[in-house]
């Protein structure tokens, strides 16, 4: 029996659901380091429609697939933009799930996943809709830190740009069932919107990095992006400030791990990548094992 | 009574009693009656009322209002009544509750939400009170609205 048929939305996940991925994932592991090989899906296809480029995350699906014996079919970003011109979403959907046993969708407007899902023979599986959800990239957030470092009593800095980032919010919700301790860190043009908070239980409180070096577990970095400011001046002042590199790093725990949902640009320096906190390398490749777990469970 | 006075009385249909003043367009507007229904509606507006100060009045003569459709009301008058009318006479009498759910009457505030977009979509809400207020949220994108009036199509 498949726990979901559908990944939507990380909300529609319970505590279990979301510990019944990662411990699946686990069982892959190997496979997705090549190590040893699965014929699970063998015979199945997948489909990748992505709307908006994401090399990684349709690589990242692709991967998956293959170690587990199954097809890949794909509609770049380009393609399915001329698609886009003619064709309403529901139809492409509708086409797309008589080819395929599953699809990866990857689409700029909010709620477009949810949507497809309704119209789908199919499982869809959100790859990200706009500024709204990117379940498989908080599964493999999660896994990171339960592999490299604890979801127990677990205190974590997510830091950057906590206001547009999807990942940073869901990864928020997603940690919160685990009562893990938060600190936010990021410039007040970037902070996380207030009414976020609302209705969210959990330990959140917004600091400074220094104060909470030495205490935090993990590290999560995300990416400011220069086109969210309006000129370049205040971008470098506040980039600069949110900035890792080995030296930031002396005064942290041995046991800390850096993450960032890659790419970076420079708020993590070169420096870090050879210390031992960096997991971030890693962090990309759990997405395969995740990403395995959640592609049989919805195609077995 | 001088709400009598200010509204006949129906032989056949719906009235609609106990809405917050000012809002009797929106609850026309929700029940789908426009310029190109048929029905005879009666309204009133701005009608004194001991228990609200204020209120609007609805009546709607030759349709008898689904009680699915009236608990859509509660969205922007949570305190209506409700009186279904047979031949003058009182038959049926009840309050508006809010759905949990409300199709086809709000729209997103959120551009980017893929029900604003060309899609064959039908817009759906969830609906809850929050502290005296109503709030809506979006299926789809999720977008919470609390000032839900504005949102009415
Ligand atoms: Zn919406």
């Amino acid at each position: 029996m498949t726990r979901f048929r559908h990944l939507i939305s990380i909300d529609d996940l319970s505590k279990d659901d979301i510990l019944y991925i990662l411990d699946k994932a686990e069982e892959f592991e190997e496979i997705a380091r090549g190590k040893t090989k699965s014929r699970t899906l063998e015979g199945k296809l997948l489909a990748n429609l992505f709307f908006e480029p994401s090399t990684r995350t349709r690589m990242s699906f692709e991967a998956a697939m293959k170690r587990l014996g199954g097809d890949v079919i794909n509609m770049t970003a380009q393609e399915a933009s001329s698609v886009a011109k003619g064709e309403t979403l529901a139809d492409t959907i509708r086409v797309v799930g008589k080819y395929a046993d599953a699809i990866v969708l990857r689409h700029p407007l909010e709620g477009a996943a949810r949507f497809a899902a309704e119209h789908s023979e199919v499982p869809v599986i959100n790859a990200g809709d706009g500024a709204g959800q990117h379940p498989t990239q908080t599964l493999l957030d999660l896994y990171t830190i339960r592999k490299e470092s604890s979801l127990d009593e677990l205190k974590i800095a997510l830091m950057g740009d906590l206001k547009y980032s999807r990942t940073v919010h869901s990864l928020i919700k997603a940690l919160t069932l685990f009562d893990a301790e938060i600190y936010l860190v990021s410039p007040p043009s970037l902070a996380l919107p207030e009414e976020f908070l609302e209705g969210i239980g959990g330990k959140i409180t917004t600091a400074e990095l220094d104060e909470i070096l030495e205490e935090i577990d993990v590290l999560y970095v995300t990416r400011i992006q220069k086109e969210r400011f309006p000129d370049e001046e205040e971008y470098r002042k506040v980039a600069g400030s949110y900035k890792v590199d080995a030296e930031t790093l002396k005064r942290a725990k041995d046991s800390l791990i850096v993450m960032h949902p890659l790419p970076r640009v420079d708020e993590i320096d070169v420096s870090v990548d050879a210390t031992k906190h960096a997991k971030y390398f890693q962090q990309a490749f759990y997405g395969v094992p995740v990403r395995m777990a959640i592609l049989s469970e919805v195609m077995l | 009574m001088s709400e009598q006075l200010a509204v006949s009385k129906i032989r056949d249909g719906t009235v609609i009693d106990h809405i917050n003043a000012g809002k009797a367009l929106l609850v026309l507007r929700i029940l789908g009656i426009g310029s190109g229904s048929r029905e005879r509606v009666l309204m009133a507006m701005n009608v004194p009322s001991r228990k609200m100060g204020k209120k609007d009045i609805v009546k709607v003569e030759g349709k008898f209002i689904s009680e699915e459709e009236l608990n859509r009301i509660a969205l922007i008058a949570p305190g209506a009544t409700i009186n279904l009318i047979r031949d003058y006479e009182i038959y049926k009498k009840f309050n508006v509750s809010l759905p949990e759910v409300v199709e086809g009457i709000l729209t997103c505030p959120n551009r980017n939400c893929i029900t604003n977009s060309r899609e064959p979509i039908v817009r759906r809400f969830h609906v809850s009170m929050a502290e005296d207020n109503v709030v809506a949220r979006c299926h789809y994108c999720g977008r919470k609205i609390t000032e839900v009036d504005k949102f009415v199509l």
